[in-house]
């Protein structure tokens, strides 16, 4: 053997191992930083999961005649008041199905995630990176919108913060896990993109951005506790109203989570 | 002592035989070949060695591991170029080394990696915009910014112009001069007669034989051809109207 071969071989040792776990810690960093870079660079993606929610705020706010005026359909409260726990269902469905989807589908049919798992990094750890990219952006954009809402329109509001939170949590991490599995059962990112939007336009039904509130009729409520985003809907909704939002919204968000995430798990493929 | 072992390798895709039997054995510090025609079950056989595809049978040893069980240890000490290979689009050049490079305990310096393969003057360019060149070079540079012990590369220089597959094969050199063993897929004859020190040569999933290019050469005789050159011994080596194997082939 080549001399100049050994000195590597032999660190394979202990100090190899700490050189490796040294190693795992700066990836992960750069993996994270490097796919904020990419979601930065894609500018419709980054226009929709940070600025769409807030700018929906505003043009609903400043367009829709009384949207900021106390209305007796709904017992005399302003809609923009329900309509926000609303958005940021909206801006979670946004960020898993479109950008999350897209950002996945593509990586895999480019064969990104076959070059990756040549690596001593597993893609998985790629898909970790991509999860809290989405997430932070998410998370910025929803704050955008309370903002948006607070300055231009004077809202105030007493929610269950703890109970929000956990909302939000939930319903992003099954929202992220049926992102998963539609990137999973799709072979390509054009069918991953289709299928994504088919399932995309009734979640935000479910959730009630076309029927806010007391709006959606008792039926089509029902049907939509059921669903992911509906039930992240109504849990956000209540937690924003005060309330600590009901088990059975907790339970679907637990629930899909581990369904979603787990057939994803069975069926996904690094390439396609 | 051998660096790689691989005896009656077997894979089909569905009801397609990839590969049929494939066994060899490539020694430290070689730069071992792989030639054949498209379709023979090259790439298959360097992803079941590299543990990317897992074999249906045979039995695969890379510097003693199995690449099935032993995958997340193979994957330090051995660098790949992929036949067909991609980063996000708008990764820059400089970004991807970086990142790659924080992958390995003790990477390659990537900048200097950069520069040997010419690619400093488009290190803030996003993969999308590169050439089929650029790309190349930047995939050959992944493969080995990790410092690995093994560098298997599929196809290397095809897409690069004349100056810059000269480069390459001398990186390859210099890498293998560092101690780095190589195992090559090429279909250009000129560079695996200048570079590689044997070649397996397969045909439908089989190796017909091994050896180094001048016996392949030495050996061929054909009626007509006076001076027969590498690529004359493996075309008739693996011409459909070939029919057994040579006299040094394994078993
Ligand atoms: N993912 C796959 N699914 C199904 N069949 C495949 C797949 N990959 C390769 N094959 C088949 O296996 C056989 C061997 O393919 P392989 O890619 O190993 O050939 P190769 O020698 O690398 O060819 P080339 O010189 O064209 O790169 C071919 O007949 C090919 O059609
Ligand atoms: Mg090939």
């Amino acid at each position: 053997m080549n001399a100049t071969a050994l000195p590597q071989h032999v660190s394979a040792g202990n100090g190899g191992r700490s050189a490796r776990r040294r190693s795992a810690g700066r990836s992960t960093v750069k993996l994270i930083v490097t796919e904020a870079k990419l979601f930065v660079r894609e500018p419709l993606g980054a226009f929709f999961g940070v600025i769409f929610p807030a700018a929906l705020v505003l043009i609903l706010g400043a367009a829709m005649p009384g949207f900021d005026e106390p209305s007796a359909d709904i017992g005399g409260r302003r809609p923009i008041e329900f309509y926000l726990p609303i958005t940021l269902a909206l801006a979670i469905g946004t960020v898993a199905l479109v950008n999350l989807l897209n950002a996945l589908a593509a990586d895999r049919e480019k064969g990104v995630l076959r070059r990756l798992s040549t690596t001593p990094v597993s893609p998985i750890r790629l898909l970790v990176a991509q999860i809290v990219v989405n997430v932070a952006a998410l998370l910025l954009g929803s704050g955008l919108a309370l903002l948006a809402a607070v300055l231009a329109f004077g809202v105030e509001a007493r929610p269950d913060v703890p109970g929000m939170l956990v909302a939000f949590v939930l319903g992003s991490a099954s929202m992220a896990a049926l992102a998963l599995l539609v990137a999973a059962f799709t072979p390509t990112s054009r069918a991953a993109t289709g299928i994504g939007s088919l399932v995309y336009y009734p979640m935000l039904f479910a959730a009630g951005v076309w029927t806010p509130g007391p709006l959606m009729p008792d039926a089509v409520r029902r049907v939509a506790d059921f669903t992911p985003l509906g039930a992240a809907s109504q849990a956000l909704q209540d937690a924003w109203s005060g309330d600590w939002p009901q088990p059975l919204h907790l339970a679907v968000l637990v629930g899909s989570t581990v369904l979603f995430g787990g057939l994803a798990a069975k069926l996904f493929r690094w390439s396609s | 002592m051998t660096v790689i072992e691989v005896s009656n390798l077997q894979k089909r895709y569905g009801d397609q035989v990839a590969v049929r039997d494939v066994s060899f054995e490539v020694r430290p510090g070689e730069i071992f070949g792989i030639v054949g025609p498209n379709g023979s079950g090259k790439t298959t056989t360097v992803e079941c060695l590299t543990g990317l595809r897992q074999a249906d049978g045979g039995t695969i040893r890379v510097l003693g591991l199995d690449p099935t069980r032993d995958r997340a240890e193979l994957r330090h000490q051995v660098g790949i170029q992929l036949q067909e290979s991609h980063l996000p689009d708008r990764l820059k050049v400089w970004e991807a080394l970086d990142l790659y490079s924080s992958f390995y305990a003790e990477p390659a310096d990537w900048r200097a990696l950069m520069d040997e393969l010419g690619l400093t003057a488009k290190r803030n360019t996003v993969f999308a915009k590169l050439s089929g060149g650029q790309k190349q070079r930047l995939s050959v540079a992944l493969a080995l910014v990790g410092n690995p012990r093994i560098a298997v590369l599929d196809e290397l220089t095809t897409g690069l112009d004349p100056q810059a597959r000269r480069d390459t094969w001398q990186l390859v050199r210099d890498v293998r001069d560092r101690g780095v063993t190589v195992v090559l897929v090429t279909h250009f004859m000129d560079e695996a007669e200048r570079l590689c020190d044997r070649l397996a040569v397969v045909r439908a999933g089989e190796v017909v034989a091994i050896a180094t290019p001048a016996e392949l050469v030495a050996r061929t005789e054909l009626p007509g051809v006076e001076r027969p050159t590498l690529e004359d011994a493996v075309l008739a080596l693996t011409s459909p109207t070939a029919t057994g194997r040579t006299a040094t082939s394994p078993n």
